[in-house]
């Protein structure tokens, strides 16, 4: 291995990354450095490229599917694999947590690093081990305890143990106070400083600017795949970062749209659920908003703020446990219990995740698009498929999917085009409001556009419309209205024209008073 | 600023550019014979397997006698191969049909035998016992949540032991003649005694025609609509083979004993399960459950509901099957239905139908059933030991499900 010429005082240097997927351009000439025994912050917006950028240094994406130096403790290095870094002492603890539910604390702390004696597992050893580094992370249980019956705040704590075990050195953190409460987040945070202390580098990537003020050494901004700035601690503030993270050209990505908004659609009141199995946990707080008819509202909120929890839980109870609060179509009161409910009361929702909940993938367009909305094409019970291959059609042609007939299955479809037969389908069903849940996650620039259109097309049907979206600059492009969430509750509702993205982003990153 | 109005072109190629061949009469007759071919491989391969044996028992597996016992023989396989594809389509299975039909099959025994009841009331009660076990299970795996797996293990040794309590260590034998009749009797001879019977010519001349009627008004209706139909050739040569097949089947059975009282059964539940997973919103929520539940919960399907009416339905046609079996050996008696749910699971795979659900037909089931009926009875007639006969149905099932496993991953799903 080559040792790099310049000894520095950086635990860590990316320089020169680039990173391509068919057709997209993830990461593009991205450096970053990270100084030995700092808290390193990551910013940007979801899609910047931050995971993808980890997942390099990681090995995700071994050495070679990638363009520019990883340096590592003065060394270059070539990861192959995740256990390849993890040997380096680079480990990464993902968003979704990776612990087998049914193994105790301890087997999932040694998972593939087992402590052994003679080739068999020495349990005394393991649970002893893991009892030293449960101290180390502050957390107060048996390790024999399985990891199911943890919170999500405590393992995480296992997972730092996890690492901890392994000698890290370098230690990244993917959003760890998405999922946590308060008192959690507080904990995590004081654990990494702590560990800090026992110099551990760490790199935390977040989207919530006050937990960075708290705990950063410096912060670095991503956006569009490019580095826009290193700042030192001293130099950070919530403007600053706002700035680099959103400020792109917003015009002309968006189709022109005059609005003409009608009368109040759809009301809802005081809409709180909690989570399916932790059923004290509130996802959704006391959620109050209005459509009305020709308006386009978005919902603005980072990952996991509960956007689409609230939107699957008024659709039908699709989320959630425990669900109150009241529905309101043309100001009567409706109930949407059951999907099929909520359907006939004129509500749709299109899912942000359409291969796993939107479509199915090994029937074709046909059926796709009549799949809720069968008893349209039914006579005694039969269904007339002249009707629906005529039907099916007509949405080929109006929606331009291209296909060269409604018989290709959707599974071979690009996204673009599976967007819109998930839009056909419920199009069809003949809805009021339309709830969107990310509608352009995945397709490329020119289907965004017409996804755009569309939704203008059905706004100006004197539809309702609500999109739920990540990327703020798509949000403020297309709604006439925006609300923004945050923990679960709405902290604020602004008009376009006072909707910037300084300002919803405020609103979408502004939490519980401590 | 560059206008995206204009979508990227490699959209349009993501669903393959090889579409629209250059237009040509020949070509095109050629993709659909093809296509066609494709689609229909099972059907080839029991034409191979019918041919194959038919060599090999040196013409004995087409006598008309033969034929007429392969219907009879496997009824009630292809009965349960109707109600298990509907079952793996929605991604489930069931292993307790084999039970339920020696359960159902002793019920029927004491409801005619014992208590002496009217052959039609025993049948009657005996199918809505059926359908008290499917309501049973149907309960546990959709609306309890557990597996089918393990509902339909545990149902297949309660409903093998209940069998045995209502039995109590004993055959019931000598049904009434009027239920035996479901098993193996025959609708004949009711224009008096000819060499060929004129009712079984005529039913296959009517269902010739039905055929042909169906498949004309159907292409018509296409045409109307203005979707893509096949040329007028294939379709005529497609009738002309069909009138063929169906026409030397007549007249095997009409030259043996007329029309198994089975077979009739077995029409008619083609016929209306056919219906029903082709053009029924029923089929069509099973299909979508099967393909992609979550998606079909969030179109508004009521899925356990869907799940629920399957396992009531399969436990209906597991009686049914019970009742045929019990029929044609004129005995209930506590091996009855043993493996049954093997052959059935067997048929429904052989049949095209996919593991992982939201894939199959009746029509292959069926296809996939007579293929096991062909190879149990063809290599009987050539006095192969049962324990080849398993080996090599085993060995069949493998390599129909690898064939569509490989199949599917050359097509890139």
């Amino acid at each position: 291995m080559r040792k790099s010429a310049i000894v520095t005082n950086n635990i860590l240097e990316m320089r020169g990354i680039t990173k391509t997927f068919p057709g997209v351009k993830a990461l593009s000439d991205v450096t970053i450095e990270v100084a030995r025994g700092e808290v390193h912050a990551i910013c940007g917006e979801n899609g910047a490229g931050k995971s993808t950028l980890m997942k390099v240094l990681s090995g995700v994406y071994p050495h070679g599917t990638y363009d520019g130096d990883i340096v590592f403790e003065n060394e270059t290095v070539a990861f192959r694999d995740i256990s390849d870094s993890e040997e380096k002492g680079i480990v990464i603890i993902h968003q979704e947590l990776a612990l087998s539910p049914y193994l105790s604390i301890a087997e999932n702390i040694f998972l593939n690093n087992e402590q052994t004696s003679r080739g068999l597992i020495d349990w005394n050893k393991t649970n002893h081990e893991a009892q030293k580094l449960l101290a180390r992370v502050g957390l107060r249980d048996n390790p024999t305890t399985p990891i199911r019956q943890l919170g999500v705040g405590k393992q995480q704590l296992v997972e730092i143990a996890k690492a901890l075990s392994k000698r890290v050195k370098l230690l990244i953190l993917d959003e760890p106070t998405a999922a946590l409460n308060d008192e959690d987040s507080d904990h995590l945070l004081n654990l990494i400083l702590h560990l800090k202390e026992q110099g551990i580098t760490s790199i935390i990537i977040s989207h919530k600017l006050n937990e960075i003020k708290k705990i950063a050494d410096s912060v670095t901004v991503i956006r569009d795949g490019q580095t826009i700035e290193t700042m030192p601690r001293q130099a950070v503030t919530e403007e600053r970062i706002i700035k680099d993270m959103v400020g792109r050209d917003l015009e002309h990505r968006y189709p022109d749209h005059t609005p003409h908004i009608g009368e109040e659609l759809l009301r809802v009141e005081h809409w709180t659920a909690h989570h399916p199995q932790d059923t004290s946990r509130v996802v959704v707080d006391d959620v109050s908003i209005t459509v009305r008819a020709g308006e386009i509202v978005g919902i603005a909120g980072l990952m996991g703020a509960g956007r689409t929890e609230f939107a699957m839980s008024l659709f039908g109870h699709s989320y959630g446990s425990r669900i109150s609060g009241k529905v309101f179509l043309r100001g009567k009161e409706i109930k949407t219990r059951t999907v099929a409910e909520a359907i006939q009361n004129g509500i749709a929702y299109a899912t942000e995740d359409r291969k796993t909940y939107g479509l199915n993938l090994i029937e074709d367009i046909k059926r796709n698009i009549s799949m809720a909305s069968l008893g349209k094409l039914e006579r005694a019970g039969l269904v007339h498929d002249n009707e629906e291959y005529k039907v099916a059609e007509g949405f080929r042609r109006s929606m331009n999917i291209k296909a060269p007939n409604v018989l290709v299955k959707t599974g071979k479809l690009s996204g673009g085009n599976q967007q819109k037969v998930v839009l056909s389908k419920w199009i069809y069903s003949d809805p009021d409001v339309l709830i969107l849940d990310e509608p352009t996650r995945g397709i490329d620039v020119g289907a965004k556009y017409e996804i755009y259109t569309i939704i203008n097309r059905l706004a100006a049907e004197g539809k309702g419309v609500i999109v739920i979206s990540s990327e703020l600059p798509e949000l403020l492009g297309i709604s006439d209205r925006v609300y923004a969430i945050s923990e679960g509750r709405i902290t604020g509702e602004l008009p376009i024209e006072e909707a910037t993205p300084e300002s919803v982003l405020t609103l979408m990153t502004m939490e519980r008073s401590r | 600023m560059s206008n995206p109005t204009t979508p990227t072109p490699t959209e349009s190629q993501a669903v393959g550019g090889s579409i629209n061949p250059p237009e040509n009469k020949f070509t095109s007759w050629l993709t659909h014979v093809l296509s066609d071919l494709g689609k229909n491989g099972i059907f080839i391969a029991l034409v191979a397997v019918v041919v194959l044996f038919s060599i090999l028992t040196n013409g004995i597996l087409l006598r008309p006698q033969n034929i007429s016992n392969l219907i009879v023989q496997n009824g009630y396989i292809l009965v349960l191969a109707i109600g298990m594809v509907m079952v793996i389509i929605a991604g489930h299975i069931d292993l307790s049909v084999g039970s339920v039909a020696a359960f159902v099959g002793a019920c029927s025994g004491v409801f005619a035998v014992h208590w002496g009841l009217p052959w039609w009331l025993s049948i009657i009660l005996s199918l809505a016992i059926g359908a008290l076990v499917g309501i049973w299970q149907g309960f546990w795996i959709a609306y309890v949540g557990i597996p089918a797996f393990i509902v339909t293990l545990a149902g297949m040794l309660i409903f093998r032991g209940l069998a045995l309590v209502v039995l109590g260590n004993q055959n019931i034998g000598s049904f009434p003649t009027e239920y035996r009749a479901l098993g193996n009797g025959f609708l004949t001879d009711v224009f008096g005694e000819f060499e060929l019977d004129p009712l079984t010519l005529g039913v296959g001349a009517l269902a010739i025609l039905a055929i042909v009627v169906q498949q004309v008004r159907s292409r018509r209706g296409r045409i109307k609509y203005g979707q893509e139909v096949e040329p007028l050739a294939w379709f005529i040569a497609k009738l002309v083979l069909i009138a063929a097949g169906i026409s030397f089947f007549a007249y095997a059975l009409a030259s043996y004993k007329g029309i198994p009282v089975t077979l009739i059964v077995l029409a008619a539940l083609v016929l209306i399960y056919g219906i029903v997973m082709n053009r029924s919103v029923f089929g069509r929520h099973i299909y979508a459950i099967g393909g992609n539940r979550h998606a079909a919960e969030l179109s508004g399907i009521k899925t356990r509901r869907v799940d629920f009416l399957l396992f009531v339905n399969m436990g209906l046609l597991a009686a049914l099957a019970g009742l045929i079996f019990t029929a044609r050996l004129n005995l209930a008696g506590p091996k009855a239905g043993d493996g049954f749910e093997l052959e059935a699971i067997s048929a429904a795979f052989i049949g095209g139908a996919a593991v992982q659900g939201g894939v199959g037909t009746i029509g292959g089931a069926i296809i996939g059933g007579l293929i096991i009926g062909v190879l149990n009875n063809g290599m009987s007639i050539m006095g192969i030991g049962i324990e080849w006969q398993q080996a090599v149905k085993g060995l069949v099932l493998l390599l129909a499900v690898a064939f569509d496993v490989y199949n599917k991953r050359r097509s890139g799903r």
